[in-house]
């Protein structure tokens, strides 16, 4: 935990030697999500729901969902450029090193402007919490917190698996988008309002439904049936990351080196 | 002209090898194609109230949106470009007895006509077999098939012309970065791709019609799909001529100033 700490305030340093730059890329990353929201706005200035959900809860999902991805680019960034890292031959290097393989990797890399982002998601957030009727109870905000680190895990866990690819196939692999941007713009929308194989896919092989759909249905009151499951459902979604670890300590034991 | 075209014909070829990156491409393609469907006959299913288009013609902007992504997108990338400017090596292409604004336009436009050429096909003839709520239809007429590809192509054509201008702030800012995600939000939300423009409300219409973006893709897609009626249609076309005008007599000029200010930074 030292360590990343260091690490963070290392990357954090150098990023704020191009100040304007740095400044600028922020504000540009706040206006990314931003027209999405607006596009959505629009749509819901047309339609008043879509599948029961209001425009504010579709809010919720939309900020919890691009809160939790902009959080885990700018921590999880160092595993992107994996492909990079094994191709240089560079890993050796953090191979021989007395520390775990993933604080080393995570720390080569930190993209801090993503915070333009992060704030657009916040600012989002509150807005709909004032406008949704939720009947608070400190369970329901325990939740709530479980939805966002659920969320982070869940990214995370992508961006580890993705680079753990890396080790069999050198480069990266595009089709990996499917699950870090799409399962992105997907989760701006509640899950139940997609199709049956997209649903138990985003369900039981990627849990995206457990960072907002499912405890949303807890929170708003809106599921009929057994609480308790959607109550804990943001703990199997921070579970994700296990498999993705177990993976990725077998892509290490696997690794050969490129020699260059 | 001799030249451009060979150049033109090089990068063609060049851009045609990346044939398993386009079959990942168009299986991604195939993913969003699919969400952005259901997300809007989510919202067509749990609303009675009319719309200005309706779902058929959604689905077929979709598609034509999925297939032609890489004609449309304002944040093509020619990284080469700009690896030229930030390194110096722009000394070489500016000894070159060609304009470089005709180099680089035929050198773009390439990028882009390979790419879509190996992933849009595939895309569409899928589209077509697909079952029911997701099947993309035919054109009304033979007519509107002609000028949905004539409106395609001068789209195409001022796409490549606008991002000229992107390449052309390079050389003053020297980080391709920030234009590229000042341009590719602002453009492409003008331009439909986040939502189909008369989905927009009357205002926002109002200033997406008087700027150069919708003539990119909205345009042409909607005369496929019949929501633009013929005789209109043509007017369109004129003004994507007119704009195509403006906007290469523009950039050309813009890359004169710049040229003339250019330093080529060591090297």
């Amino acid at each position: 935990m030292k360590l990343f700490l260091k690490y963070l305030k290392i990357l954090l340093k150098s990023q704020l030697q191009y100040r304007t730059s740095f400044i600028l890329l922020c504000l540009g990353q706040f206006f990314v999500p931003f027209s999405l929201f607006a596009g959505i706005y629009f749509m819901f200035q047309r339609f008043d729901n879509i599948s029961g959900w209001s425009f504010y809860e579709v809010m919720l999902c939309f900020s919890i969902i691009h809160i939790v991805f902009s959080i885990s680019e700018c921590f999880v960034r160092g595993f992107d450029n994996f492909s990079a890292l094994i191709r240089t031959g560079n890993f050796d290097r953090i191979l021989v090193r007395p520390r775990g393989t993933i604080i080393q990797v995570l720390g080569s890399k930190f993209e801090f402007t993503r915070i333009g982002r992060l704030l657009q998601g916040i600012i989002v957030m509150i807005w709909a919490l004032f406008n949704v009727s939720i009947r608070w109870c400190p369970l329901k905000l325990i939740v709530f917190l479980l939805m966002i680190i659920s969320g982070i895990f869940i990214f995370s866990g992508i961006f580890i698996l993705t680079a753990t690819l890396c080790f069999w196939t050198i480069q990266g692999l595009e089709i990996a988008n499917v699950l870090t941007d799409g399962g992105r713009e997907m989760g701006q929308y509640p899950l139940g309002i997609y199709k049956k194989w997209v649903k138990n896919f985003f369900t039981y092989i990627i849990p995206f439904g457990c960072v907002n759909y499912y405890p949303l249905m807890y929170l708003l009151d809106k599921n009929t049936s057994n609480n308790l499951l959607y109550m804990i459902s943001p703990i199997v979604g921070i579970l994700f990351i296990v498999p993705c670890l177990i993976v990725w300590n077998i892509g290490v034991k696997h690794y050969k080196s490129t020699g260059s | 002209m001799k030249s451009y075209l060979s150049v033109f014909k090089l990068r063609l070829i060049n851009g045609m090898q990346y044939r398993i990156a386009a079959i990942a491409g168009i299986a991604t393609q195939f993913f969003f194609g699919f969400i952005f469907i259901m997300v809007f006959e989510a919202f067509f299913n749990s609303n009675t109230s009319s719309q200005p288009i309706s779902y058929n013609q959604t689905v077929t902007y979709i598609w034509l949106e999925q297939s032609f992504l890489v004609f449309i997108m304002l944040w093509y990338r020619d990284i080469e470009l700009f690896d030229l400017i930030t390194s110096g090596n722009i000394a070489y292409e500016l000894v070159r007895p060609i304009k470089i604004y005709g180099l680089w336009f035929s050198k773009l436009l390439a990028g882009r006509l390979s790419g879509a050429l190996l992933r849009s096909f595939p895309i569409l003839f899928i589209a077509f077999i697909l079952p029911e709520p997701y099947k993309m239809s035919l054109p009304p007429d033979i007519l509107t098939f002609i000028l949905f590809c004539v409106s395609l192509i001068l789209g195409l054509l001022v796409v490549v012309s606008i991002t000229m201008f992107i390449y052309i702030s390079v050389f003053v800012t020297l980080s391709p970065t920030g234009s590229m995600l000042l341009f590719g939000v602002l453009g492409e939300f003008l331009a439909g791709i986040i939502i189909p423009i008369p989905f927009m409300p009357e205002w926002i219409k109002r200033i997406v019609y008087i700027l150069p973006f919708h003539v990119t893709c909205d345009m042409p897609f909607r005369i496929y799909s019949g929501h633009i009626p013929q005789n209109e249609a043509i007017v369109g076309i004129l003004t994507q001529i007119l704009w195509l005008g403006v906007l290469v007599i523009l950039g050309r000029f813009c890359m004169k100033k710049v040229l003339k200010k250019v330093i080529v930074q060591g090297g």
